[in-house]
């Protein structure tokens, strides 16, 4: 048993190594890749654009539960008048870094680990070496720099939109005052609220994009599955483990930061 | 004369690839004489793609030497660094996959320019021309806003060789160029890759099963069988060696007539189905 517990933890180390390698190769490879900005385009186009309708559906929803179940718990209290920071605070420092980062881990980082999965299976990665281009360059770098763009801007949409769902619930739907909740809102959140908030949004789209571009990139070394079923095993595994990734280093952010 | 220009520009000294215990290359040695077009063959799962992705750095070996131009590549490269002589390599090579590996996301123009815009410093005018001749000459001009999925599979054999002409290569290396083609086509291709061979003078490589058409087309073969070159030489002595196992290939349209006849005659199949 301690053999077996060994075992995993190197192969866990490994791996992480791994990863950090990709990551900083990835990025590195941004500098003299030609014709980068189309590229990046393009990423920034599945990423984001194509993301924003789950983002503000979520976000949506989001903020109209936490503003009714905010307002009948502190109701109970007497204190709705704070119903604006606990919404504001709760999805600025938590909720909209880590729900956009899983719903744009589902959607585009596993669009993306299939397609560099599919890319390998078919020899195009491999091509690209044979052609001297750098495969790094061309495939991962723009996905690694799309998500430093695209993670902040959907994450402020997330946080915007539930903002503005906890006040359809709580102003709207029930009777507590949109100035007071405004004014509460604006009282409250501080700069270093937002600064959390994009550390996260930076740190959770340069962990989840880079290990979905590594599953990817290397589902042909996955064992015990070939073809097909090596690009869904490893389309499973980013999301498994992104999903992992941002939670915990969530845990990790928050109490470096607060 | 320097080492360079008396040395065959590729070749091969005691080559090894393994797959986990599987030994698929256990000694090749082989050379690719500048200028001509050898064709390597073999039976299936024998390892000519193995062979020929190994030659072109996309495999690592496990033993043995690539050597360019008497130079080892890659890996056993002693001087500068391995990847900088896999880098020179791949600027004078092309290679021309199976599968095609066209870039499903690129339109055919966009596949075919994509070696010029990416991997050389040429002006766009030039690349623009470049890719326009490369398209005319495989007939796919009227094809270029297309992407390859909406192509067909000779229409993408074309485009990939044209994706592997237009950086106009010292050497380029076809694996199984016709697979999948009708008769016509396949003959297309080999005349296609004979005359591009002399109208830019590159050195070839081409792995493939199509015996009469390597014979017709090309200066040397090659025949990789149990994971060693078995026979090397131009199709005349092909045709005259006595080897049993060259024999059996050469011999191999005949053998199918025999089999069938006995076929009909109520004889069993035949045991080597490999």
């Amino acid at each position: 048993m301690l053999s077996a517990l060994g075992q995993s933890s190197l192969r866990i180390v490994s791996e992480a190594g791994d990863l950090a390698r990709f990551t900083v190769r990835g990025f590195y490879s941004a500098v003299g890749s030609r014709r980068l900005g189309r590229r990046l385009a393009r990423s920034v186009y599945e990423q984001g654009v194509r993301c924003v309708p789950v983002i503000l559906i979520v976000g949506l929803f989001t903020g109209l539960v936490l503003g009714l179940q905010a307002y009948h718990t502190l109701n109970r209290f007497g204190s709705s008048a704070l119903l604006g920071p606990l919404v504001a605070l709760t999805l600025i420092r938590e909720l909209a870094p880590v729900l956009a980062a899983l719903m744009l881990v589902g959607q585009a980082g596993s669009a993306l680990t299939a397609e560099l999965g599919i890319q390998r299976n078919s020899e195009q990665i491999d091509a690209l070496e044979t052609m001297g281009i750098d495969p790094f360059g061309f495939l991962v770098a723009p996905r690694l720099l799309a998500a430093l763009i695209v993670f902040p801007i959907m994450t402020a949409f997330f946080a915007l939109v539930g903002l503005i769902g906890g006040w359809l619930s709580a102003c709207i739907l029930l009777p507590l005052a949109g100035n007071v909740y405004w004014a509460s809102i604006d009282n409250a959140v501080k700069g270093a609220d937002v600064s959390e908030c994009l550390v996260k949004a930076l740190v959770f789209g340069a962990l989840t994009i880079a290990l979905c571009c590594h599953n990817g990139f290397n589902a042909h070394r996955r064992t015990g599955a070939t073809g097909a079923r090596a690009v869904s095993a490893s389309t499973t595994r980013a999301v498994v483990f992104s999903s992992i990734g941002v939670l915990a280093a969530d845990y990790l952010i928050t109490s470096l930061l607060v | 004369m320097s080492e360079t220009a008396t040395a065959p520009l590729l070749a091969t000294r005691s080559l090894v690839k393994r797959f986990g215990s599987q030994v698929v290359l256990a000694d090749v040695t082989l050379e690719v004489p500048r200028g001509r077009v050898l064709a390597i063959i073999g039976k299936s799962g024998t390892g000519k793609s193995v062979l020929l992705k190994c030659l072109a750095g996309v495999l690592p070996h496990d033993g043995g030497e690539v050597l360019f131009e008497g130079r080892p590549l890659g890996a056993n490269a002693p001087e500068a660094s391995g990847a900088e002589s896999l880098a020179a390599f791949r600027r004078r090579c092309s290679y021309l996959f199976q599968g095609n590996a066209l870039l499903d996301s690129l339109t055919a123009w966009e596949n075919v320019a994509l070696p010029l815009e990416q991997a050389t410093l040429l002006p766009k005018a030039e690349i623009r021309l470049r890719v326009s001749e490369a398209l005319h000459r495989l007939e796919l001009e009227t094809d270029a806003t297309r992407y390859p999925s909406q192509m067909s599979g000779g229409m993408q054999k074309r485009l990939a060789l044209a994706r592997a002409l237009v950086t106009r290569p010292e050497i380029v290396l076809f694996d199984e160029p016709t697979a999948g083609l009708d008769p016509l086509r396949r003959n297309a291709v080999f005349a296609l890759i004979a005359h591009a061979q002399r109208e830019f003078g590159f050195t070839a490589v081409v792995v493939t099963h199509d015996l009469p058409e390597a014979l017709a087309s090309c200066d040397h073969l090659a025949l990789l069988d149990q994971g060693r070159i078995r026979f090397s030489g131009t199709p005349a002595e092909f045709a005259a060696t006595p080897d049993p196992v060259v024999a059996s290939f050469r011999d191999s349209p005949a053998a199918l007539a025999r089999d069938i006849a006995a076929l009909r005659a109520g004889a069993a199949l035949p045991a080597d189905l490999g």
